[in-house]
């Protein structure tokens, strides 16, 4: 299915309000298809939507491909969903923008198990909640270490477990 | 009876709870009483490929359940790639993945040019996806040489060695380095392919096509290799995708699905090959024996490519490696989700600009990673031994797992 | 590179038959010698040099013909060769093995990433800066990654930092 035309059905089944779809202006098909994405305003409705994405049977994405995590500089956090069909091999982006004080979305842990690391990925590096999640524990860093680094005003500690950190 | 073989039998009888147990008539088998106990396994233990630290839960011999801690290689590619310009970024690309540096760099200079929207040069091409496949066989090389080792082979470690040097000597003519490379750039490549290259590659073609037969010999078909991995740990095709797994991890479940062939880029979509998938010759799909067994045919289907590449190279053409070389590299705002087939699985970068000469943000979909995440789920109700040879063959690269 | 060679004392005539040699030397040369024809290298790998050093230990190069051979375990290996990037949740471990292994100990620091951070030096805010900064280091071979000559430049390097042992001999570059 054309993107445009996986976004009418979302529409259509959640309404007018779900979300604004973002196209990418670019030359290329590949960074047309690939550089556009849906910013989804309400982040209550993103379980119900990651079901209904999965589940219904002419969308059928039944893949996440990647979950990432933007810091946008000016206090806000987003939350990235990369799916794909491999069925249909259509794609879509989704996007969830949240306020840095209120990082956190539902876990979609449920609906792609691909999300269970991810998840914990982007709570360890940039500091965003997953409600629901099963395991919500730091995954690359240790439990103690301060901080979310990939945020953009982070700054690394000076000293870790009594090792001397910057140069 | 002796304790011992009792308690065979009671694990026995675990794993294949279904299976009747033949037991002699004489003994009655008695429920023994086992408490689940927690095994370490890493971060330095020679099995684990680098620095992964494994927290097994064993009842007796049997696995409950795993705990995979990564991290202990984290060296925050994210963070460098924010802090420095696209064409500063590859360097540590090559590091990420740093058993097949080349497909790395591929991978990203792809999504780059994908962002610029910058056209290379035929020649470029050519030699981009020579150097790709060649680096897919040293790579699978490296994974069945490590995973004979992991199932109690030696031998074809340091047949797969050898052959790695004769690619890696082909590498190092061109560009001067040994297995990090920063070869390919964005819009180029730093050296021209040293003359040398092409008729070593016939030469390697005609060898590589033997040592295929001979580790085919050696480990594939060898039965103790195959009563050791076929049948142990078996992914599911619906599990699979729903997990994330890509390249041999998901097309060893029976799945034709290869970003080479499937979202073609490059000049992929010019070769005439077939994507390796599982059978149930041996073994079932999605077992350890099938992902070898996809590897082996990559193997094959790389020489394949390889062979048409050396025919349709344009030899004649002079044109500087490096004419398409962008002298600003300055992308427009936007982002992209770029991917391409690295012997791994499926290699994704996103990248978010925001008009700058640096990136706002990169982020990786590494497949080792995504590949790993399900080892808790193929290693249920295995024995440990089973466990080494399972993690052996999802085939990771720590580098590529922590970023 | 026999041990004959490097003999202190002069070695007794010896007869024609063979039999009944004798050789006059310190134990410490003694020591030495058996020490750094057998040094024992414990298999840990870390990184990128990890693979430079299992390229180092297969056919092509083959460090066993000095001696090395590599071990699982730090209680049966003399020398851990830090191949790699230390972060910082893997540091604690690399000093624990090292404080497991049995003494004489000597490490090898392969690689920029554990001499001084590397690559990581400016922005990883997850690399230790340096191995030594938690053990002692005896020799450092630059490069990333150093080649497989390298590393076996560094071996013997290592190797006659353990003959020069107890000797008023200075260990000169
Ligand atoms: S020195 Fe270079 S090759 Fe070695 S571990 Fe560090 S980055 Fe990798």
């Amino acid at each position: 299915m054309e993107q445009l035309g996986i976004i009418e059905r979302l529409q259509s089944a959640f309404g007018e309000t779900l979300g604004v779809w973002h196209a990418s202006n670019s030359e290329s098909a590949y960074a047309r298809r690939m550089g556009s994405f849906f910013q989804v305003s309400d982040p209550a409705r993103l379980l119900e939507l990651a079901f209904f994405l999965r589940d219904e049977p002419a969308l059928a994405f039944d893949s996440l491909l990647l979950l990432s995590s933007v810091d946008h500089g000016d206090g806000s956090l987003s939350v990235v969903y990369h799916l794909e069909s491999t069925v249909y091999r259509h794609q879509i982006v989704l996007k969830i923008t949240r306020p840095m004080a209120q990082a956190r979305v539902p876990s979609v842990t449920s609906v792609w198990s691909h999300a269970n690391w991810q998840e914990r990925e982007a709570w360890d590096m940039m500091g965003i909640r997953f409600e629901g999640h099963p395991d919500h524990r730091r995954i690359l860093l240790e439990e103690d270490y301060p901080g979310h680094p990939l945020r953009k005003y982070f700054k690394e500690p000076d000293f870790y477990h009594g090792m001397k950190v910057p140069n | 009876m002796p304790e011992i073989l009792e308690r065979n039998i009671h694990s026995h009888s675990l794993l294949h709870a279904s299976a009747p147990v033949h037991l002699p008539d004489r003994v009655e088998p008695k429920r023994l009483h086992t408490e689940e106990m927690v095994l370490n396994i890493g971060p330095q233990h020679p099995s684990t490929h680098g620095v992964l630290r494994l927290e097994v839960v064993l009842d007796g011999e049997v696995v409950v359940d795993v705990i995979p801690h990564i991290g202990y290689l984290h060296r925050c590619f994210e963070k460098h790639a924010e802090n420095l310009t696209y064409p500063q970024v590859l360097p540590y690309v090559d590091r990420m993945d740093y058993i097949a540096a080349m497909s790395g760099e591929h991978g990203y200079v792809t999504a780059v040019e994908r962002l610029l929207y910058i056209e290379v040069p035929e020649k470029v091409e050519y030699i981009r996806v020579l150097f790709a496949e060649l680096q897919r066989i040293a790579s699978h090389l490296i994974a069945i040489g490590t995973f004979g080792m992991d199932s109690g082979a030696f031998t074809p470690f340091l047949y797969c060695f050898r052959d790695r040097e004769t690619i890696l000597e082909m590498f190092e003519k061109t560009c001067g380095a040994r297995f990090l490379y920063n070869y390919m750039w964005v819009g180029g490549l730093s050296h021209d392919l040293h003359p040398d290259v092409l008729p070593m590659c016939r030469d390697f073609l005609k060898k590589s096509r033997a040592t295929h037969q001979e580790i085919n010999d050696l480990l594939t078909f060898n039965h103790i290799f195959v009563e050791r991995t076929a049948g142990i740990g078996v992914l599911d095709r619906e599990v699979a995708i729903n997990g994330g797994a890509s390249g041999p991890m998901l097309r060893s479940c029976g799945v034709k699905w290869d970003i080479r062939k499937d979202d073609p880029y490059s000049i992929y979509d010019r070769f005439e090959w077939e994507v390796a998938i599982g059978s149930s010759d041996r073994g079932e799909p999605g077992d350890s024996f099938n992902r070898h067994w996809v590897r082996m045919q990559e193997w094959e289907q790389s020489l394949n490519i390889i062979e048409q590449i050396l025919e349709q190279f344009p030899r004649q053409d002079a044109t500087d490696v490096q004419s398409a070389i962008p002298k600003r590299l300055k992308p427009p705002e936007g982002e992209i989700y770029s991917r391409t087939e690295t012997p791994r699985g499926e290699l994704g970068y996103y990248i978010v600009s925001n008009g700058d000469v640096k990136p706002w943000r990169v982020k990786v979909r590494s497949p080792a990673f995504s590949n790993l995440s399900l080892l808790p789920l193929l290693s249920r109700g295995y024995l440990v031994a089973d466990l080494i040879v399972i993690l052996g063959s999802i085939d990771i690269v720590l580098g590529e797992v922590d970023r | 590179m026999g041990f004959l060679d490097h003999m202190e004392l002069p070695v007794l005539p010896t007869d024609k038959t063979g039999e009944g040699n004798v050789i006059v030397t310190s134990l410490d040369t003694l020591f030495n010698w058996s020490r750094l024809s057998s040094l024992w290298q414990m298999s840990f790998g870390l990184a990128c040099c990890a693979i430079e050093m299992m390229s180092t230990a297969a056919a092509h190069y083959d460090m066993m013909r000095f001696g090395v051979i590599p071990r699982p375990s730090p209680r049966q290996s003399d020398v851990i060769i830090i191949s790699g990037t230390v972060t910082l949740k893997m540091a604690s471990r690399v000093k624990m093995l090292y404080e497991q292994m049995a003494d004489p100990k000597y490490v090898i620091s392969m690689g920029n990433c554990s001499n001084c951070g590397g690559p990581y030096w400016e922005y990883g805010y997850h690399v230790l800066r340096g191995v030594d900064r938690v053990i002692p280091v005896d020799v450092y071979i630059p490069g990333c990654p150093p080649r497989p000559e390298a590393l076996l430049e560094g071996l013997m390097k290592l190797q006659e930092k353990v003959r020069a042992q107890g000797k008023d001999i200075e260990f000169t570059e």
